[in-house]
């Protein structure tokens, strides 16, 4: 008997297979490269995300299924495969003079973030668990090395060891979960677990829910929802400064379109159960978040609590769940990454060799010193806060309009008294560069690189766009979700 | 509609300052003359922009003027939806007016960072303006937030020793107010059917007294805060005392009108039943804010401080007007407005004046200054007359149509709120009084100069401004009838048959009781 083999159509995953490709190069041509010249391998990786994002355009607006149903090819994805690509893309840009100055300018670093972008790619297209679920290993066992790449810097090998226990922790709450959904349903492809959950002998099993808790959890880990942030402060702090930036929004990005493709496509009969509990877990997340951010001194802390507060605000708008609330959650991301990416930009951009300046007095009267950077660093910040007009303001604008069109009125006003908590410590950012002299220290200038000054170029112009224009991502989001959601 | 043809006057006008912001971004900060000179002419070019808007403003009619309407985001109904009418025409020609002068005024008083200071000016002005002209609530909520970041590096940089503190009270107070408001408008625009931010579309949305109340709610907090009406006005002070004498210029003169703007184009006529429910509680409100005001600034040692406190008060003759609901005292509520802005604006100046000759601002330093400084006397004299409301100035005439207008409505606020203006006389004369006659006994004050012609050149259009309104107010107001009528036979309309909420719940409370009564037979 022949075994029927499946149709195997190599195109509907070349985005993935361009990156993997360049990911091997690189970990290749690093033997040839000397020291000096591992910046032609960082060239090499924005050729391979290029391309990438090339293969990624050429797919847009098809939607079927794959690989014997374990991948989905469609706009969602799609739109996904761009944030991780652009965001790669300027970390990339902003590390090539950072692991320099830092001393750890090796080839493996491009390809571990190659591969784990290609993780990332994995998870956006995932429709069966396992997929998901190894898009989700691939995504981080490179970040384990990553955050712990600065080998002499104690606090980057806290990171890394933090992050990987805590890590396999969560992986393993993962895959618990997926093993009770696949024993509550039989099936570990998402439209056929819907498709059984309209059995109501199925979707009754307490086992289902049990797991569907299960998965949440683990996915909260990775998107550092309380109360599963507790590694995020000190992995941000202690990870080389652009790979936090890789993590807060890459990571983040990655977390929630797993959320969304297992929540609205395989659990959508569940949503009555789960929406309590995630609007539960967005209260906590942003209140926590910004609460603690306050006092932070630190500015990755800070920023890292900040990000926890936005994975708060994303969960504002997976609770309304619905056309709006969705599309919501893609235009913040995009707002998000260029937000994020940016300030971090300006974090490393401060920091010099042997000192990262990360105290925030380390910020006195740099609004001064140099103005544009201080211009830009300010409008990430206001962009964090969502003040117009700016991509933060339009991001926070539709998250808090979708809820409020499902009737989660309350949970928009937390929202909004949050965003204006939040602005208490970024203010503190501005009124430290704008407001205070400088101690009287010598520091060394600041180097600005031309990788780094054209990530922050990039990620100023976008905000601006974002805030001022949106009208074409917007559109973008929502022919993006068109084919996800139906309704 | 507009007078001329499709040429874009009102965009011109919101955005010059924003284009004379970036060419100063790109001047050399050393060259600080051609920066002034620069931002001068860039405010000069708008407010003469701005003043056809007033001579070829159609009285008439109470529909709206020079619009423009250009879709913006399509996709949520978001549009570019500016115009004017009587209503906002006034606050218009203030901006512009007032941003003149608070650059002159900055032109010695700043003296480090310039170009910056000059950018956020211009951009502050970008901000308000915006505020009034806008019609689609999504764009409105844009230039309302977007104009906080340029007032609080304003007071930031260039404020007093207290200036941390001053700024981010400032901006996290009326932060949390607006966003409130977003939510509120969120939820107008779904209720709405999700389709537009257009507020002429929105004002057809049929609202339960339910909603009409947490959405009121939600519009009030936000411009109560900005007002700053009592029991939420704790940032004015401080604001104002550190804020740069330009900064405080336009915050009294035209930050604080947004509140009230906001209430008479959107409160008003969005929710014209809770509004209505609400009317007590916010006259009182309203009359608390008048003698309170005047009984703190009467015990001010701080010049700046004095007028403050004072601008609380007389910002509570507005609202007490705009809740009058009736022709007298909308109309004298937007001109005392006006009024306000140019006595208080002028106030301030003066002060930043003599401060800038003396530094101090304590009415313990100074006495006898009439001695020395006969000029500045003379114009500290006329706007001290014109903020008490003297007949023949401009604040009689709006204090006069609000107490008519609340006396029709309400007898007993008006005779309240009367005692806040003899409060005022006593306030301000004896703050007249203690700084400009007595013994000229301090040594420092004997060698001060009198005005400068830069100086002079600020006061004398606010005093002339000030005479004119005074003696002629009709220009103005005629300019307003049409607009307030309209308004008001509005909010009549639109007022819902079915009994308020208020009056429910007291239906409600009554039944319960009579069934406790019934069911104890």
């Amino acid at each position: 008997m022949p075994i029927p083999l499946p149709t195997i159509n190599l195109l509907d995953i070349s985005p993935e297979i361009t990156l993997g490709i360049f990911g091997l190069v690189i970990l290749l041509l690093d033997l040839l490269f000397r020291r000096e010249r591992k910046g032609y391998l960082a060239l090499l990786s924005l050729v391979g995300l290029g391309g990438a994002f090339y293969a990624s355009l050429r797919l847009w607006g098809s939607s079927h299924y794959s690989l014997s149903q374990s991948i989905v090819v469609d706009n969602l994805s799609l739109f996904f495969n761009g944030i991780f690509l652009l965001g790669t893309a300027l970390v990339i840009l902003m590390s090539m003079s950072y692991i320099r100055r830092e001393g750890i300018d090796l080839g493996e670093y491009y390809s571990l973030l190659l591969f784990s972008t290609l993780g990332m790619l994995i998870i956006s297209s995932g429709n069966d668990l396992i997929i998901l679920f190894l898009g989700l290993e691939l995504v981080s066992i490179p970040l384990y090395i990553l955050s712990g790449f600065a080998r002499t810097n104690l606090k980057s090998n806290e990171a890394a060891l933090k992050y990987l226990l805590l890590g396999v922790f969560a992986t393993a709450f993962l895959l618990y979960g997926i093993a009770l959904i696949y024993g509550s349903t039989g099936t570990i492809k998402l439209p056929l677990i819907a498709k059984m959950l309209a059995d109501a002998s199925i979707s009754n099993n307490p086992l289902l829910f049990f797991g569907m808790g299960l998965l949440i959890i683990g996915f909260g880990f990775k998107v550092a929802l309380v109360p599963f942030h507790m590694w995020t402060p000190d992995v941000y702090e202690g990870a080389p400064t652009s790979v936090t930036a890789f993590m807060s929004v890459g990571v983040k990005a990655a977390g929630f379109v797993a959320l969304l493709r297992v929540l609205l496509t395989a659990l959508d009969k569940l949503q009555f159960s789960w929406v309590s509990i995630l609007a539960v877990l967005a209260i906590l997340t942003m209140t926590v978040g910004n609460l603690i951010a306050l006092v932070q001194t630190n500015i990755k802390r800070m920023l890292a609590y900040s990000s926890i507060a936005h994975a708060g605000y994303l969960l504002v708008g997976l609770v309304a769940g619905n056309r709006l609330g969705v599309s919501s959650i893609l235009f913040y991301l995009v707002a998000y990454a260029l937000m994020n990416l940016g300030a971090f930009g300006v974090v490393i951009l401060v920091g010099r060799k042997g000192d990262q300046s990360l105290h925030l007095n380390d910020y006195a009267g740099l609004g001064y010193r140099y103005p544009l950077m201080g211009a830009a660093m300010s409008l990430f910040l206001f962009s964090l806060a969502g003040i117009p007009p700016t991509a933060g303001f339009v991001a926070k604008f539709y998250i808090f309009s979708a809820a409020v069109k499902e009737g989660f009125i309350k949970l928009a006003i937390i929202g909004v008294l949050n965003s204006a908590l939040s602005l208490f410590y970024y203010l503190r950012v501005m009124v430290i560069m704008y407001m205070r002299e400088p101690e009287k220290k010598e520091v060394a200038p600041i180097h600005f690189s031309p990788g780094l000054v054209i990530a922050l170029l990039i990620a100023v112009l976008g905000v601006l766009y974002l805030g001022v224009l949106p009208s074409r991502i917007v559109e973008l989001a929502t022919d993006a979700i068109s084919t996800f959601i139906s309704g | 509609m507009n007078p001329y043809g499709g040429f874009p006057l009102l965009s011109i006008i919101v955005f010059l300052p924003l284009v004379g912001a970036l060419v100063i971004l790109f001047l050399n900060q050393k060259r600080v003359e051609q920066i002034r000179v620069v931002a001068l002419v860039t405010s000069l070019v708008v407010f003469v922009l701005s003043v056809p808007l007033f001579f070829n403003f159609d009285s008439s009619t109470h529909q709206l003027q020079w619009v423009e309407k250009k879709p913006w985001i399509p996709h949520y109904g978001i549009s570019y939806f500016v115009g004017i009418d009587g209503i906002s025409l006034l606050l218009v020609l203030l901006t512009t007016f007032t941003t003149v002068l608070a650059i002159l005024s900055s032109w010695k008083a700043i003296t480090e960072r310039v170009k910056e200071y000059m950018i956020f000016m211009l951009l502050l002005e970008t901000g308000m303006l915006g505020v009034f002209v806008a019609l689609d609530l999504f764009l409105f909520y844009i230039f309302w937030e977007a104009m906080l970041i340029p007032m609080y590096f304003l007071i930031g940089i260039w404020g007093g020793p207290r200036k941390i503190y001053a700024t981010i009270k400032f901006f996290l107070y009326t932060m949390a107010g607006s966003v409130l408001m977003l939510v509120g408008i969120l939820w107008l625009y779904h209720i709405g059917g999700g389709t537009t931010f257009n507020l002429f579309e929105l004002l057809k949305v049929p609202l339960t007294s339910h909603q009409q109340l947490w959405l009121f709610l939600g519009f009030f907090l936000a411009f109560a805060i900005k007002i700053p009406m009592f029991p939420f006005h704790t940032w004015l002070p401080d604001a104002h005392v550190e804020a740069p004498t330009a900064g405080s210029v336009i915050l009294a003169g035209i930050l604080l009108k947004m509140g009230a703007y906001g209430f008479l184009r959107f409160c008003l006529p969005l929710f014209p039943d809770a509004s209505i429910e609400f009317m007590p509680i916010i006259s009182v409100l309203a009359i608390v804010g008048i003698i309170y005001g005047a009984l703190v600034s009467m015990v001010q040692p701080d010049l700046k401080r004095l007028v403050a406190f004072s601008s609380v008060s007389h910002l509570g003759f507005c609202v007490l007007g705009i809740f009058a609901f009736n022709m007298l005292g909308i109309e004298g509520s937007i001109l005392q407005m006006v009024n306000h802005g140019l006595s208080t604006g002028a106030l301030f100046l003066l002060v930043g004046m003599i401060y800038e000759r003396r530094h101090s601002r304590m009415i313990a330093d100074y006495g006898g200054l009439s001695k020395v400084l006969p000029l500045f006397a003379t114009f500290f004299g006329i706007v001290t007359l014109s903020s008490i409301g003297l007949p023949g100035l401009n604040g009689f005439v709006g204090e006069f149509l609000i107490l008519v207008g609340s006396f029709l409505f309400r007898p007993i606020y008006a005779i309240l709120a009367a005692t806040g203006v003899v409060l005022a006389a006593v306030y301000m004369l004896w703050m007249f009084q203690r700084v400009m006659f007595g013994q000229l006994d301090k040594p420092e004050n004997r060698v001060l100069k009198d005005l400068s012609s830069r100086e002079i050149a600020v006061m004398v259009p606010i005093i002339a401004l000030i005479f004119f309104i005074g003696v002629f107010p009709r220009p103005f107001l005629r300019r307003m009838d049409a607009s307030v009528q309209h308004l008001i036979l509005q909010v009549e309309a639109k007022k819902n048959k079915e009994p308020l909420y208020v009056e429910r719940m007291k239906e409600r409370i009554k039944e319960f009781f009579h069934q406790e009564e019934t069911s104890t037979d």
